[in-house]
């Protein structure tokens, strides 16, 4: 079986399009953003409680709300989750700080609401709000040093354009998934920050395969136009492309159904990330680089080209 | 050539038998439990954060961190003490602490363990005078700082015949202080109703903060005398239906404080049935005791854990020595006794530690989630298996069986460097085997064009891992810079993620390059050379 054998498509013809789908994307996503009012930062970036609990009687999220609104919390969010009577309700306050006081007023509501021992708290996260603060600095300050080392690593292997390229459609990827995140309305937390890192790998991982066919094509296929070399490029290592995406978007789509409601999140992020991933790779990071090569005048010529030498296995 | 192939062979049966011996070798030797450790949303389990608290900002920076260092040994001593398997402790940055544990069933119970400061000080109980000749001065004081119409209805009507407190103003209060006009507010004076007890006072309920916030008043605790302190009592008094908080009027200076203690017990008093906690000091202390109790025979020992007085205020009926106890009133439990007993013997944290990140997974969403990720995982693998075969056949078949390798690999790796398995780490796994995959189909597809390209099955083979091997190389060293990163910045389960990843890369690259080629070139050796090499 070959899926895609000498495939011939005139995918860079085609880029003048692509450019208004990105487009699209990433102003569907910006839209979604403004509308939501910014996005939706969870208790790891916020500071606050989240707490997952589950009922062994019918309760609904507005009893839930209501038991809380008697405790005196109005900034709340109650949220179904999984099962029935199981919910996920995020509070603004941190119940640990002030000696617990908050916790043990939660506590009581909900002894006097539903009764004790009628509800099992089976998940719980809180964070203060300062440490909130430094986990939000900590995390844009791990997705700008990936990026910046990916970029000096690129720079290594390859030359700056194809290093500009891939950061290009990289930060498209990621302002895209972003809007999809809004749109799903998913929150931010550590792990959809963690996602968002897997992403920019994996991305970076398809644009370098076709980056690295194109090196090597430049040096072999002198005579041909360089849009030529790039469109065959992404023909030739086609296969691979869809291969690889088909067996991880298998992989997670597995996760999505079976791995349970805890990283079912998680799972879509990388889903939806590793789509468009693949879609940059060929649609964004290639005529990328064709307009970073004619706008820098670089186009066929080679004396700037590093030479880069494969290492034998 | 065969002599090559046998040495790659003896070379993975080499790393293969020591990723075995990681796995089983501690149970081999007896030891108990999943070769693998299980983060704690997998098992269950608390992660917390603390952080020395200094909101005055008194403490210098060294301050705090030999503070955290010494909180650390000893809330590993409470922590031992409480019985909980494993506990990781640590010291992060400057000044705080991550403490984790496993399977712990009652989290708030083993939180206030943690975070007690289980400073204990004996102090004599005053006549409360010395506040009481002050009272007018802070009434005057605390209707300066806050204006007359920001005090509390109650703070403001002038006593009524049954709120008529007992503290006659004294004159020497009155000559002291500039007088205000006659009809003053009194807004202190007026909450704190007289217990009968000399040194003690009474605080209604509702009205305990309000007592609280006026006594917290920068330029109210400027006035305070010296000589005592004032501090809230842990046992309620009710009368007449309503709930009053105790005030006590204690000296300054303690007789003795709990760094001479060296055991504590928790049980019932014989007599009245009520959880105290008998305690020893050492010989000094008990010296130090002795002369402080002998001046005192007579006089109430307020005994204050963190601040506030425990029970009610014995009397020193006879000198004290290195043995007493702690009463803990009518409310409290055994349970309570004994974490009381138990943070004694394990000693005063140095400063207070505030917990301010807490994440805590109860058991039974730890099973489920250890189920449904094992689930995922062993469809996922499935389907790649399947893919792979159907796309490939027997190179495939080799790809796959290069798959169990860095499976076995993976996970022996997660054993030996007693990494934690969490649940983004299970993603993490399972995004590592789509890498893994994708190194092999970069070098299938590879071999396929070499062999369309009119090569010969060994030579497309050859070039096939050669040409493949800059992008495999390329796309491997970016996500692990990636995984390295996220391992930096994250906190327990997303460095649990990182770790697999990361492990999973570098067994990927090993099982893709060596492995499976090993395999591909042991087929070659044993199909016929002339046949045509179909992939």
């Amino acid at each position: 079986m070959r899926l895609f054998a000498n495939a011939d498509y005139k995918f860079l013809e085609q880029r003048k399009k692509a450019y208004m789908v990105s487009a699209a994307l990433v102003v569907i996503g910006l839209l979604s953003i403004v509308l939501h009012g910014g996005l939706n930062y969870g208790v790891d970036f916020t500071g606050g409680t989240l707490f997952q609990i589950r009922f062994a009687e019918d309760v609904t999220a507005a009893d839930v709300r209501g038991a809380l609104g008697e405790a005196g919390f109005d900034n709340l969010q109650v949220q179904d989750f999984g099962a029935r009577g199981e919910f996920i309700i995020r509070l603004a306050e941190f119940l640990e700080g002030a000696d617990r006081e908050l916790q043990t007023r939660v506590d009581q509501q909900f002894d006097e609401s539903f009764g004790a021992g009628t509800y099992e708290v089976v998940r719980r996260e809180g964070v203060a709000p300062k440490v909130g603060g430094e986990l939000r600095q900590r995390a844009i300050g791990a997705v700008l040093i990936s990026f910046l080392l990916t970029l000096i690593y690129l720079g290594f292997r390859f030359e700056w354009r194809f290093g500009l390229a891939a950061i290009i459609a990289t930060v498209h990827d990621i302002a895209i998934v972003f809007g999809v995140i809004s749109l799903l309305n998913i929150e931010i937390s550590l792990p959809s920050v963690a996602a968002i890192l897997t992403i920019i790998g994996y991305s970076l991982n398809d644009t370098i395969v076709i980056f690295d066919r194109i090196r090597e094509n430049l040096k072999k296929l002198r005579r041909l136009p360089y849009i030529e070399i790039l469109d065959r490029s992404i023909n030739e290592t086609l296969p691979r492309t869809v291969m690889t995406s088909g067996t991880t978007l298998a992989v997670l789509l597995a996760l999505a159904i079976f791995g349970g409601a805890v990283i079912r999140e998680f799972t879509i992020v990388l889903i939806v990330g590793i789509m468009i991933g693949t879609y940059s790779s060929i649609f964004v990071a290639s005529p990328a680089l064709l307009e970073v090569e004619q706008r820098s005048g670089g186009v066929r010529s080679k004396s700037d080209r590093r030479k880069v030498t494969a290492t034998a296995g | 050539m065969f002599s090559g192939i046998s040495g790659r062979l003896i070379a993975i049966a080499a790393v293969c038998l020591v990723c075995l011996w990681a796995l089983l070798g501690p149970s081999l030797q007896g030891e108990e439990g999943s070769p693998l450790k299980l983060g704690l949303d997998l098992q269950g389990g608390t992660y917390l954060e603390l952080q020395v608290s200094d909101p005055e900002g008194v403490m210098s920076p060294e301050a705090r961190t030999d503070a955290a260092d010494r909180a650390r040994e000893i809330i590993g001593n409470r922590i031992d003490q409480f019985g909980v398997r494993e506990p990781t402790i640590q010291r992060i940055g400057a000044d705080r602490l991550i403490v984790e544990l496993a399977g712990i069933q009652d989290v708030d119970r083993a939180k206030a363990i943690i975070e007690q400061t289980a400073f204990l000080e004996f102090k004599i109980v005053t006549d409360g005078m010395l506040l009481v000749e002050r009272l007018p001065m802070l009434d005057s004081t605390v209707v300066a700082a806050l204006g007359a119409e920001a005090l509390p209805e109650e703070a403001r009507t002038e006593p009524t015949q049954g709120l008529e407190d007992l503290f006659q103003q004294p004159d020497s209060g009155q000559e002291e202080e500039p007088e205000p006009p006659r009809s003053q507010l009194r807004p202190l004076t007026l909450l704190l109703l007289d217990s009968g007890e000399p040194g003690v006072f009474l605080v209604e309920g509702p009205q305990v903060e309000t007592v609280e916030s006026y006594l917290a008043l920068p330029s109210v605790k400027a006035r305070l005398p010296d000589e005592v302190t004032i501090l809230w009592g842990t046992e309620t008094r009710g009368v007449a239906g309503k709930i009053y908080h105790p005030l006590y009027v204690v000296d300054a200076e303690p007789l003795i404080t709990g760094d001479y203690l060296v055991d504590a017990q928790a049980i019932r008093d014989p007599q009245f049935g009520t959880p105290i906690v008998p305690f020893q000091l050492t010989r000094q202390g008990g010296r130090i005791f002795e002369r402080g109790t002998s001046r005192h025979v007579g006089d109430r020992m307020a005994i204050i854990l963190d601040g506030k007085v425990q029970g009610s205020p014995p009397v020193i009926r006879d000198v004290l020595r290195d043995r007493a106890q702690i009463e803990l009133g009518t409310g409290a439990d055994l349970v309570e006794a004994q974490d009381i007993a138990l943070v004694l013997r394990a000693g005063a944290l140095p400063a207070p530690m505030e917990i301010i990140e807490e994440r805590t997974v109860g058991p039974s969403l730890g099973q489920d989630s250890i189920d449904q990720g094992r689930t995922a995982l062993i469809i996922g693998v499935v389907l790649v298996i399947i893919l792979m075969i159907a796309y490939y056949r027997t190179a495939g078949l080799l790809a796959v069986l290069g798959l169990l390798i860095y499976v076995l690999i993976v996970i022996g790796g997660l054993a030996g460097l007693q990494a934690t398995l969490t649940l983004p780490g299970i993603a993490g796994l399972i995004l590592s085997i789509g890498m893994a995959v994708d190194a092999n189909v970069l070098i299938f597809e590879r071999i396929r064009e070499e062999i369309e390209g009119g090569k010969t099955a060994r030579t497309a083979v050859d070039s096939g891992f050669q040409h493949a091997l800059s992008a495999i190389i390329d796309s491997n060293l970016t996500t692990l810079i990636t995984a390295i990163i996220l391992y930096q910045f994250g906190t327990g389960p997303v460095k649990g993620f990182a770790v697999t990843l990361s492990i999973g890369i570098v067994a990927s690259f090993f099982t893709a390059v060596f492995v499976v080629r090993t395999f591909m070139l042991i087929w070659l050796e044993r199909r016929s050379p002339t046949a045509e090499l179909r992939i």
